[in-house]
């Protein structure tokens, strides 16, 4: 099983529908486990409980970016290589990202104002993350604006390519800009920052939510390839019946 | 050579003429510029302390106004498809027509800021770093903005779309604009550092907008 057979649609349908309850038995179990170890998680001694937002938070940051880079790879693969599911793969993650940066930002939000009194800060890493959503609004109404779905899939790729170029703007905007939002402490040069207690549960939620892309992801180009038979089914049926 | 700078002839003779649109868009500055103080209130303290921004703001909506001039036209009669199946890269032909596009509507704007500063009560100072800001700024706006041209051109409707798409991209110049401007005018901070960066915004612009753009009219025409 290469990447070439699944461009058969038939055989990834045959495949997912293999996979995709193992994935979401898979994807149960490890966010339980997540969401019990971060709630027995040890309080923040600076930040109190209110430091198990994190849990919830960062992953939801961390996959806004993930399914960006996962459409700019489906945007190569639809301009270079001509890969069938390529466009299948972008259209459907595009409203699951946007999904995890609305949540990224309320969270964020939600913790923002217990530990800097404020739901939102013109801060470098929020505006970002802010431009980041608007282009996924911007990128779906793309989407949308174009029936057929080959040249929709063309010109989505190209913006989302364009937008790629956010990307380490957001990675490192605490870096480079010294605002509110702290700077990268787990993915960082020199080791993280983090302590076991807290590290441990954060990888393991970080781990449930990539599962929970890929399942969702899954199910959602399924969809996908399915309205398309459907559509093509009711297009030959029209050209049928007015021969 | 000869084909680009007759191309980049035709568009600018072509926007400058009636029905080319280009000087609207001063003329949207103008009436943008004019109704802040309506807006915020005619204190004159006030408005220079916001007048860099309200320029900025002005020369970024009136540029996104005549954006959708910069393929529709040639898309609607025609030329376009000529124009992409001739023998120059699509590439440099975007690029032409995008300089041939800041020429006419993006320069008119830049000429027009020491004006339009006057009525904002802001001093020679203050005029030239914003007008200086906006002559490194907005040839990055148009560069950006052809994208979303390119892209709304092949849709067939996609006048609203152009603003939703462009819009987010044109943040960075917005923020660094204005910062540069804020800083030579009140700031402690310098004025070098965000005008090098808004000129590296303009530099990378030209870069990728026009392959972007020719990518997207290429898969986009039929």
């Amino acid at each position: 099983m290469t990447l070439i057979d699944l461009a058969n649609p038939t055989k990834f349908l045959t495949l997912t529908a293999r996979v995709l309850p193992w994935l979401a038995a898979l994807t149960a179990v490890l966010l339980l486990v997540g969401l019990y170890q971060s709630a027995m998680a040890p309080d923040d001694y600076q930040q109190g409980s209110t430091v198990k937002i994190m849990f919830v938070h960062v992953p939801n940051a961390w996959l806004s970016m993930f399914v960006w880079g996962v459409m700019s790879l489906a945007a190569l693969g639809t301009l270079v290589w001509r890969h069938p599911l390529a466009d299948v793969a972008a259209k459907a993650a595009a409203p699951i990202g946007a999904a995890f940066t609305f949540l990224a930002l309320v969270t964020g939000s939600l913790w923002g104002r217990p530990m800097w009194g404020t739901y939102w800060e013109w801060d470098a890493r929020l505006t970002s993350v802010l431009i980041l959503f608007l282009m996924y609004l911007g990128l779906i109404a793309l989407w949308r604006a174009v029936e057929d779905p080959s040249r929709a899939a063309r010109a989505a790729a190209i913006l989302t390519l364009v937008g790629a170029l956010n990307l380490p703007i957001i990675k490192f905007s605490v870096d480079w800009w010294n605002t509110l939002h702290q700077p990268a402490s787990v993915m960082r040069m020199g080791g993280t920052a983090l302590d076991r207690a807290f590290l441990i549960p954060l990888l393991v939620m970080a781990v449930a939510f990539s599962l929970l892309f890929v399942t969702l992801h899954l199910a959602a180009m399924r969809n996908e390839i399915l309205r398309r038979r459907v559509r093509s089914l009711q297009m030959m049926q029209a050209s049928q019946r007015s021969a | 050579m000869t084909a680009l700078a007759a191309l980049i002839r035709r568009d600018i003779r072509i926007a400058l003429r009636v029905g080319g649109g280009a000087l609207i868009g001063v003329l949207f500055f103008l009436t943008v510029v004019v109704l802040m103080p309506f807006a915020v209130g005619p204190d004159l303290a006030l408005l220079t302390r916001l007048g860099p921004a309200i320029l900025w703001l002005g020369a970024l909506l009136a540029s996104l106004l005549t954006l959708d001039r910069l393929f529709m036209a040639d898309h609607e009669d025609g030329s376009l498809d000529l124009i992409v199946m001739s023998r120059t890269p699509l590439e440099l032909t975007c690029a032409a027509k995008a300089l041939a596009h800041w020429l006419a509507a993006g320069l008119p704007l830049i000429v027009a800021t020491p004006v339009l500063g006057l009525l904002l009560n802001l001093d020679a100072t203050a005029t030239s770093a914003v007008a200086l800001t906006l002559l490194a700024g907005t040839p990055a706006l148009t560069f950006t903005g052809m994208i979303g041209a390119a892209l709304a051109v092949t849709l067939h409707r996609g006048g609203l779309l152009l603003a939703v798409l462009v819009l987010p991209l044109s943040i960075p110049v917005l923020i660094f604009g204005v910062s540069a401007s804020q800083a030579a005018i009140t700031g402690p901070l310098s004025f070098g550092t965000p005008f090098s960066i808004l000129c590296a915004l303009s530099l990378v612009s030209l870069v990728i907008g026009p392959f972007a753009a020719a990518a997207s009219l290429r898969h986009g025409l039929d």
